[in-house]
């Protein structure tokens, strides 16, 4: 019992040390050796002008995909609780984004779907006789949110539709004999039924979407300007295409300080739930 | 509610879902597509629905970085990442589920909250650390990080499973004198067993997806599927169709494997919290 | 604990890997997924063969390879024995002292051979830490067919304006040509090899004498809205996602007019299987305006051996192999004499096969030896390079400067505040590195 919780409490420990560590190094990976640098990461860092529109972006890029795959899950999960022919068929087909690698999926939308010449959305819109839209340059946000929505939609309609189907079919007919119209019943048996669910599902999405930066990555690279950089993309051009460590350590270090007030304020409100 | 009127309204639902159903799919399609044709045929305009089918593609895949090599990396990583991670997680979870104190709460929320420092962060000191360890491109050390870095998330799921477990039964048990190992061996997990499963899968599914470290520490050796993919993306002349190929050849797998088993991912999941 | 048993096992049977994988020689190398690599990495079969040796690749996209590699030689990781860098990374890696020099070069193999401008981006106070593979230039391509059509002719030397000018005319979005292609992909290596030349002909520098960022001054600024306004008028949809391989597929299906890139990109243009303009295309130099010198970058992929491979004979003898004339000649024979990998040696362009087939030959050797790392900005700088400058801070400075300059191109910014924040985070970064207090 006890060496795993201690290997578990390693795991927690050592990372962040060592990023605690590094983040007061002035250490660019092309110029060593690492310097003490005292607090020179976390004064550029704080004082970055692009600072507030990283953490804009973080938000933006967590709360948006939650909201668009609740409400289509939601909706999704609803449309495939009701028999019709082929639903096993139709079931497997949209749960499959769900398990595309985020890089394959965001590379897939950029090149061969969203792209504004050869892409199919673009030709589409072209065969209608409208302009195409270009839309890593002029909505990066939102086909951002598209990608990761693609991807996750799945994961909440195969939950959602999961607990719909415990939910007690008498409770329902019997909402339904005693004439309530459909949107009654879902406004009062079907939504508290899936309150829970919808919990678990805002909280692990909220886990990944922190996280996001595979999908940036490819597209836009956190462009045009600082449009679509949150702060993982932030560290990662950083760290990677700036090969500044010290100061990725601290934009890390920040990171998880976000975190946790973001799971204080936010799972916890629905942690009860729990 | 009449007969007709029942009919027409499944008659509607099925437009509707497979309407959904299919554009939801479309992407993965229209990649899969793509991987079938040659280069000039992927970047036509009008987009082509009907060609010659080649397997070009897939030959300059294996011949550029050998993908069974690869393919078999990442299943021995992901399978193995989950039981090293269930296995470190099912005691810590025990633990947390019935000799919790009232700060196991917020423990446990700030271990799920490590999970969003990004990777990228803590690269430098690890690959330094396995420079000297001398781990580099191996699997095990891949496999290692990869199970850690699930851990938070299976250690939760797994907590929330024990918890619905009444306490009683566990005390039976240990009233006939079974240790913690034991009650967890053939209470819980028997318990449990769908629940832990769905994690289990879930963990398989977020470790063959994993690029960030893949990509970071593996070469030659440890590669796995999502290193493969950097190999065809953006590189200089056209490159669509490899790169479909490429990107099917890497999820067609997983999503094989994830359709087999998607009612046990949603027996677990409906099993603990979210029921 | 039949689990640990198997780790253990793992454990144990990749370090007996190791040591069996050492007895033959194994090399391991790391390169980017163009085309020349990728048809190298083909015929290093009948390397391994002949010499007994093994290869074990890495190919990944530009930008992968460049961290991964970053990543490895900086910690002294040691998992390469021979890398594709290219002449940024080359002077900067030699100086810190993790890479061997190349001063042993048999006589065979002819260094001087080497293009004396390419031999030199390589080079660190003297000494060669790279061998070039391949190299480039900058150049014009247009369509001789449109030119034709409309009356014009372009002159061998043109300006921007007359670019522009010309954009103009033939810009005819009906038929789906577009005036110009540029580059507008946001990075170092994308838009801004591009956006860093025009800003040299019009006057500009990147850096003060004093390290203080000048991409706010007005000629910087003048040239950002040159370019901001030739895409957006005469380019197609979408600029900002096209970097060097977005453009050089739409020059080759026929749907840009003009496009100012690369040389090697005329190895694909001209190569009838590969181009549908492949008949139709003229060259010119890159464009010049109110400074003549700095028009035209100089990149060079090359391969190089990091101190901290244990096999540095073996790993120099493939280089030089993949590098020799022979090799160029196998390639021209087997695979035709347009795709050989261009821009490293005097002898490829006395070779008349090679002339024959590649009507871009003479242009792109001009082109070439005429680029100069220093001396080429009209006011005086504190650094030497032609496009960036080469200091290790310049990927951070000129990825957001590459950023800020989209950000102008999509609209979402002025061109004056988009430089202005610029300039702001170059001086930020070189006063956290210590330029200046």
């Amino acid at each position: 019992m006890l060496p795993a919780i201690i290997l578990l409490a390693i795991w927690m420990i050592v990372p962040l040390a060592l990023t605690i560590w590094y983040s007061f190094q002035n250490y660019n990976l092309q110029i060593p050796p690492p310097e003490w640098g005292g607090l020179i990461n976390y004064e550029f860092l704080l004082t970055d002008p692009d600072l507030p529109r990283v953490l804009k972006n973080t938000l933006v890029l967590v709360f948006a995909p939650i909201g668009v795959t609740v409400v289509l899950g939601t909706l999704l999960a609803l449309l495939y609780d009701g028999p019709f022919p082929g639903r096993p068929i139709a079931r497997l087909l949209v749960i499959a984004p769900f398990f595309v690698m985020p890089t394959v999926a965001a590379l897939v939308w950029k090149n061969l779907i969203l792209h504004p010449v050869w892409g199919l959305v673009s030709w589409l819109m072209k065969s209608v006789g409208l302009a195409p839209i270009d839309w890593f340059s002029t909505y990066p946000m939102t086909a951002i949110v598209i990608i990761v929505s693609w991807i996750w939609t799945p994961f909440t309609t195969l939950i959602l539709l999961t607990s719909l189907q415990s939910l007690d079919r008498e409770q329902l007919e019997a909402a339904r004999m005693d004439g309530a119209r459909s949107l009654a019943t879902f406004r009062y048996v079907v939504l508290p039924h899936l309150y829970r669910p919808i919990s678990v599902v805002v909280m692990l999405e909220t886990i990944f979407f922190l996280a996001i930066y595979a999908e940036i990555y490819v597209t836009t690279q956190g462009g045009p300007g600082t449009e679509t950089t949150n702060i993982p993309f932030y560290i990662f051009s950083r760290a990677l295409q700036g090969f500044d460590v010290g100061l990725a350590s601290a934009g890390g270090l920040l990171a998880v300080i976000l975190a946790n007030i973001v799971a204080f304020f936010f799972i916890r409100a629905i942690a009860k739930q729990l | 509610m009449s007969a007709t009127k029942k009919k027409r309204q499944k008659l509607l639902r099925a437009i509707v879902g497979w309407l959904v159903a299919l554009i939801m799919f479309f992407p993965v399609f229209w990649m899969a597509l793509a991987a079938f044709k040659t280069e000039q045929d992927a970047a036509a305009l009008p987009p082509l629905l009907f060609f010659h089918p080649t397997l070009e593609n897939f030959a300059e895949m294996s011949e550029r970085v050998g993908y069974l090599r690869h393919a078999w990396n990442s299943i021995s990583v992901s399978f193995i990442s989950t039981i090293f991670a269930l296995l470190l997680a099912a005691p810590a979870a025990y633990v947390m589920a019935f000799h919790g104190t009232n700060r196991t709460r917020a423990v446990m929320l700030w271990m799920l909250s490590i999970r969003f420092m990004p990777a990228v962060g803590v690269l430098i000191p690890i690959y330094l650390i396995l420079v000297s360890v001398r781990l580099l491109d191996t699997t095990f050390a891949l496999t290692v990080i990869i199970g850690l870095s699930n851990l938070p998330l299976v250690v939760w799921m797994l907590y929330s499973y024990f918890k619905e477990v009444p306490s009683e039964i566990l005390e039976a048990a240990r009233m006939d004198g079974a240790r913690p190992l034991t009650q967890l061996r053939y209470l819980l997990v028997p318990l449990t067993a769908p629940g832990i499963a769905s994690t289990a899968l879930l963990s398989i599914i977020l470790a063959w997806n994993e690029s960030f470290w893949a990509i970071n520490i593996t070469a030659t050796d440890a590669g796995t599927l999502a290193l493969a993919i950097a190999s065809f993306a953006n590189s200089e002349g056209l490159f669509w169709a490899k790169l479909s190929a490429a990107s099917l050849a890497s999820v067609a797998p997983i999503l094989i494997f994830g359709w087999i088993m998607q009612r046990q991912l949603v027996r677990g999941l409906t099993f603990g919290a979210v029921k | 604990m039949r689990f640990w048993k198997f780790m253990a096992t793992t454990a144990v049977g990749v370090v007996v890997g190791l040591g069996a994988a050492q007895a033959e020689t194994t090399l391991t190398i790391a390169t980017v997924n163009n085309p020349d690599m990728v048809v190298m990495q083909k015929y290093s079969a009948e390397y391994e063969a002949e010499k007994g040796v093994k290869l074990n690749w890495l190919v990944l996209d530009e930008n992968t390879l460049r961290q991964r590699v970053t990543t490895d030689i900086a910690t002294n990781g040691g998992q390469f024995d021979i890398i594709t860098i290219g002449a940024y990374e080359t002077p900067i890696w030699g100086k810190a002292g993790w890479l061997v020099p190349f001063d042993d070069l048999p006589a065979d193999y002819d260094a001087e051979d080497m293009l004396p401008t390419v031999r030199d981006a390589l080079s660190y106070e003297g000494k060669l830490y790279s061998v070039p593979f391949y190299a480039e230039s900058a150049m014009t391509f247009y369509r001789k067919d449109l030119f034709e059509k409309a009356g014009l002719t372009m002159p061998d030397q043109p300006t921007w304006q007359q670019i522009a000018d010309f954009a103009a005319k033939l810009d005819d979005k009906d038929n789906d040509i577009h005036g110009i292609c540029v580059r507008g992909l946001p990075g170092w290596g994308e838009n801004l090899a591009l956006v860093g030349l025009m800003a040299n002909v019009f006057g500009g520098v990147q850096f003060d004498m004093d390290w203080h960022s000048a991409v706010n001054s007005d000629n910087w600024k003048e040239a950002v809205q040159f370019y901001v306004d030739l895409a957006n008028n005469y380019g197609p949809p979408g600029v900002v996602g096209n970097g060097f391989n977005e453009n050089l597929a739409l020059m080759s299906e026929g749907k840009c007019a003009m496009w100012n890139d690369a040389t090697v990109a005329a190895g694909f243009l001209f190569d009838p299987k590969r181009s549908k303009v492949a008949d139709k295309l003229g060259l010119a130099q890159m464009p010049i305006e109110k400074w003549n010198k700095g028009g035209a970058w100089l990149w060079a992929w090359a391969l190089g051996v990091p101190s901290s491979s244990q096999q540095v004979d073996e790993a120099k003898a493939f280089i030089e192999w993949a590098t020799s004339k022979g090799y160029i000649d196998m390639i021209g024979e087997k695979e035709g004499w347009v795709t050989i990998p261009p821009g490293t040696r005097k002898s490829t362009y006395e070779n008349q096969n090679y002339l024959d087939a590649a009507p871009f030959a003479k242009p792109t050797l001009a082109a070439i030896e005429n680029a100069s790392l220093v001396d080429n900005t009209m006011e005086p700088k504190p650094y030497a390079g032609i496009n960036f400058p080469l200091i290790p801070e310049m990927q951070a400075i000129n990825n957001y400067l590459g950023q800020q300059v989209a950000a102008a191109l999509t609209g979402k910014m002025s061109v004056s505040d988009a430089l202005d924040d610029a300039a702001a985070n170059a001086d930020r970064v070189l006063q956290k590195a210590g330029y200046y207090k």
